[in-house]
């Protein structure tokens, strides 16, 4: 099984903290990868904070291919970050050549361009990197967006924590929100892209469970937006379905829940705003959700939730302090990271319930 | 010497022969009278007996006219083996049973200078139908954990009415945040996905229609089925259209237009809408070839409810005056969703042929958000009274054509935007719900059935040509007859009962097989809960092939 966490957090996070997190929980998954989102960064991406951030793995000539996108595109470079890598033998790693945090600033064409503008042309441009490097496996284009990295790879999480010296806590690779799994999913070919988190336009989302709806929110997904591709992960779905509910379509968040979870019938005929849900769940029925999910999500402005499927058949617990608020498939990973908060306040969510965490740490319970 | 008759229609000649044994026959009568058909008669047969009546044989002979049931040699009124005769027989004495070496299309042909007609039923398929090669193969294990049929709730219903995409809806933010409704949508029903097929007042007798119409409003008032009902072209007794029951009824349009005269006219009287319109374009039994309602069929009471003569009725192919998709979707639609204020959903029926999925990528862009259903109706299907030729010859099964429309709405991301409905031979081996469930893995949202309504009343037909006769209007067990004497064979509360207890079954089957596969909704395109063992299918279907 998948195990997946999250920190939100007031002070700046290290990742070994969500590699502790995830550790704990080793039982749970089968230690065949590590990958994390970190946002609201800090150390050496705190002052590029309104500049993109481009994530790369990639060959020598996936560097040069993505170097000549950039400058086609007219993106100047302002901020290199290549984490120093321990390439020790023995590690259970499927390493990339290079590991890239490019930060950059927007093309000067784009200098008077409104926000969605600019993240059109994000998207655009991370989708032709991806479209450029995937010959052959030249290079992965994880996310290009502001404050925003992303570290995706194969093998122990154990050993690529080694790998990129993530052990060791330091205040240059920081952030205030980490998302982060452990083990890939196998129901497709394990690739680097299949690894939660995803990430599209400022949205990240998680996933635990297999998505047995996957086949009927595919193809419902894959004719709404240019960048709704990929689908290497049945999880995937996920992130476009809170993208479109709440990007494309401007709902706000508690919609979300309603899509991928409509309420029974005989429920929704007791409601007020009975019309309303019913036109979600006729237009969106392709997206609805049917289990065993849970799913944890961060939204632009790094609002960080949780929710279940409709039958609440993968556990997730959330749990605080008065600094921290940690999301976890296990109540044993959090225990590692907030050993003496009050456990008696942890939520275990229930299937008819977002779980909200703002960026005063204010922890809300949305029922559906 | 005589000429010997070898011309002659013969019994050997017939689709059925009746298998008689005189010396278990009473000669009751019982067979004569409950025949419909005419087909067997009392005759009387000269029999010569040798015997003797001495210690040693001195045989004599002795002649005598011995009375006996015979068939009728006709061609009007050839035997359908139906069975009735055996079913009354207290003593075993007669049965029918196939000809293998029937001449009957040659015979009736050169004999009449037409061609059969029958009740409809698809005769010619000799192969297993494509649904039974599809299983539900997709079972539920440690990853997605199958749910508990007998206690979990599940969400069976379907779509009926026009579906607008997201961004379409006409929502607005109040200052909660909460969407609200500013401006009108199509109007959508959530029914049960399975609807009781089209047949009409007239081509089913009264206390079918009855009986059919009892255990709908059973199903909704008592069971909470939310089934619906299609009334068939043809029109509806008026108490019905006054009544509050019309709002489980489904009105059909067809070419002829018959019956919406009264339709019409009881509109103000109306206390409920009805479910919604179907605009029947084309059906499966007799694609392209109209609808037929023989003279022999058409009472009293139908020509009031119909406003005709005692004649043929025949609904032309396509409704007259219509000439392209577009402008039918403009006349029909506009005028039939104007009818009702826009408050009805309307829906098309066509066809499964070489041309649907053009009719559905018409519709599918419909810009008028008024196409609320496309039923597509394939070759199995039919009850109605049709030329042999076409019920054997013509049209399409409707299982590749749901998955191509189907297909066809993913390709432009509008799924469910028209809701699916597909039917054609559907519960001919009895179970409907496995039928549907297939159905619906493969894109549709609901299925409609008509012929196996029928049998749950008792129909006695089948697929391989016994009975057939609804055209005649002499159907034995009163089903498709008008004649007072046959209709009263049917007992209505019996049937309704059978269908409520059919629906209730099919209900517990429905999320028998929900159940495993881990839905708690309707399995709408999951097309990946199939496989296939025949390669064909699989790749035509776009499922996954299993051996």
């Amino acid at each position: 099984m998948c195990r997946i966490g999250a920190i939100k957090s007031r002070h700046y996070v290290h990742p070994s903290q969500a590699l502790l997190l995830m550790q704990s929980q080793q039982k749970g998954h089968d230690n065949s990868g590590f990958a994390m989102v970190m946002q609201d960064l800090g150390g050496i991406f705190e002052n590029y904070k309104h500049l993109p951030t481009l994530s790369l793995a990639c060959t020598d000539e996936g560097l040069q291919i993505a170097k000549a996108i950039m400058d086609a595109r007219g993106f100047r470079m302002v901020h290199e970050w290549e984490p120093q890598t321990n390439r020790q033998p023995g590690l259970d790693i499927q390493a990339m050549p290079h590991y890239v945090f490019q930060t950059f600033d927007y093309p000067e064409t784009y200098a008077d361009a409104s926000q969605k503008d600019k993240e059109e042309l994000l998207l655009d441009t991370r989708l032709e990197l991806r479209a450029g490097m995937e010959e052959d496996c030249k290079g992965f284009a994880y996310s290009f967006w502001p404050d925003v990295v992303t570290l995706k790879e194969i093998g122990d999480p154990r050993d690529i924590g080694t790998f990129f010296n993530i052990w060791e806590a330091d205040d240059k690779f920081t952030a205030k929100v980490i998302t982060a799994q452990c083990r890939q999913n196998t129901n497709y070919a394990i690739v680097r892209y299949a690894a939660h988190p995803f990430f599209i336009q400022g949205y990240t989302a998680l996933a635990n469970g297999e998505n047995t709806f996957y086949q009927k929110n595919k193809e419902f997904q894959q004719n709404l937006h240019r960048g709704y591709i990929g689908f290497e992960s049945d999880s995937q779905c996920f992130l476009y379905t809170l993208h479109h509910v709440h990007h494309e379509l401007g709902w706000p968040l508690p919609y979300y829940k309603h899509v991928i979870t409509p309420l029974p019938f005989e429920d929704v005929v007791k409601r007020e705003d009975q019309q309303q849900l019913l036109a979600l769940r006729q237009s969106l029925a392709h997206l609805e959700i049917n289990g065993p999910n849970t799913i944890i999500g961060v939204l632009p402005d790094n609002t960080m939730f949780t929710c279940c499927d409709a039958k609440k058949l993968r556990p997730v617990v959330v749990g605080r302090d008065e600094d921290t608020v940690v999301l976890s498939s296990e109540v044993c990973g959090i225990n590692e990271i907030l050993p003496n908060r009050n456990w008696e306040t942890d939520i275990y969510p229930n299937e008819r319930e977002i779980v909200v965490i703002d960026n005063n740490l204010e922890v809300q319970r949305w029922k559906q | 010497m005589e000429t010997v008759k070898i011309n002659d229609i013969a019994c050997n000649d017939l689709p059925w022969k009746i298998q008689y044994h005189p010396e278990r026959c009473t000669l009751c009568g019982s067979c004569i009278a409950a025949c419909t058909f005419d087909a067997i008669g009392p005759k009387m047969e000269r029999r010569r007996i040798t015997f003797t009546e001495s210690a040693t044989p001195e045989p004599k002979t002795r002649f005598t006219a011995q009375p006996v049931i015979a068939q009728a040699n006709k061609i009007k009124n050839f035997c359908r083996g139906c069975g009735v005769c055996e079913r009354v027989c207290p003593n075993n004495a007669i049965s029918s049973s196939r000809n293998p070496d029937s001449r009957f299309n040659v015979v009736y042909a050169t004999s009449t200078g037409t061609g059969p007609k029958r009740g409809g039923r698809n005769n010619l398929e000799v192969q297993a139908r494509t649904l039974d090669t599809l299983r539900v193969g997709r079972i539920s294990q440690m990853t997605d954990p199958s749910l508990d049929a007998q206690r979990h709730v599940f969400d069976c219903l379907a779509p009926l009415g026009r579906i607008l995409p997201a961004n379409s809806l006409p929502f607005d933010q109040a200052a909660d945040g909460n969407l609200v409704q500013k401006g009108h949508t199509p109007p959508v029903h959530w029914i049960y996905p399975v609807i009781i097929g089209d047949m009409s007042i007239g081509a089913l007798s009264w206390r079918m229609w009855e009986a059919i119409a009892m255990a709908v409003a059973y199903l909704n008032e008592e069971c909470g089925l939310p089934v619906r009902m299609c009334s068939g072209e043809g029109g509806m007794p008026v108490r019905l259209l006054k009544s509050r029951y019309l709002k489980y009824m489904i009105l059909q349009i067809a070419s002829g237009h018959f019956g919406w005269n009264r339709i019409i006219q009881a509109m103000p009287d109306m206390v409920e809408d009805p479910a919604g319109i179907l605009i029947k374009i084309g059906q499966g039994a007799k694609p392209g070839d109209g609808g037929l309602l023989m003279a022999a069929k058409v009472a009293e009471h139908i020509q009031a409810i119909r406003g005709v003569p005692k004649a043929d009725l025949l609904s032309p192919p396509n409704h007259q005056g219509l000439y392209s998709i577009e402008e039918s979707v403009q006349k029909m639609f506009l005028s039939f969703n104007a009818a009702f204020k826009f408050r009805v959903p309307v829906a098309i029926k066509v066809a499964a042929s070489a041309t649907s999925v053009s009719v559905f990528n018409n519709l599918v862009r419909d810009p008028y958000n008024i196409v609320g259903g496309f039923f597509l109706d394939g070759i199995d299907g039919g009850t109605g009274a049709a030329h042999d030729i076409s019920l054997d010859h013509t049209g399409h099964p409707s299982v590749s054509k749901l998955r191509d429309c189907y297909l066809a709405a993913v390709a432009q991301g509008r799924q469910g935007q028209i809701p699916l409905w597909a039917a054609g031979g559907l519960g001919k081996t009895g179970n409907l719900a496995a039928d549907a469930f297939k159905m619906m893995c493969l894109g549709a949202n609901g299925v409609f059935t008509g012929k196996l309504i029928l049998q749950m009343a008792g129909c006695l037909g089948n697929d391989h040509s016994r009975c057939n006769a609804c055209n005649t209007g002499l159907c034995p067990v009163g089903i498709t007859t008008q004649q007072p004497v046959l209709v009263k064979r049917l007992d209505p509360e019996r049937v309704a009962e059978n269908i409520v207890n059919y629906f209730l079954a099919m209900d517990v089957e429905l999320r028998k097989l929900m159940a495993p596969i881990g839905n708690s909704s309707l399995p709408i395109g999951r097309s990946d809960c199939l496989v296939s063992s025949d390669k064909a299918v699989a790749d035509r279907l776009q499922v996954q092939y299993v051996c």
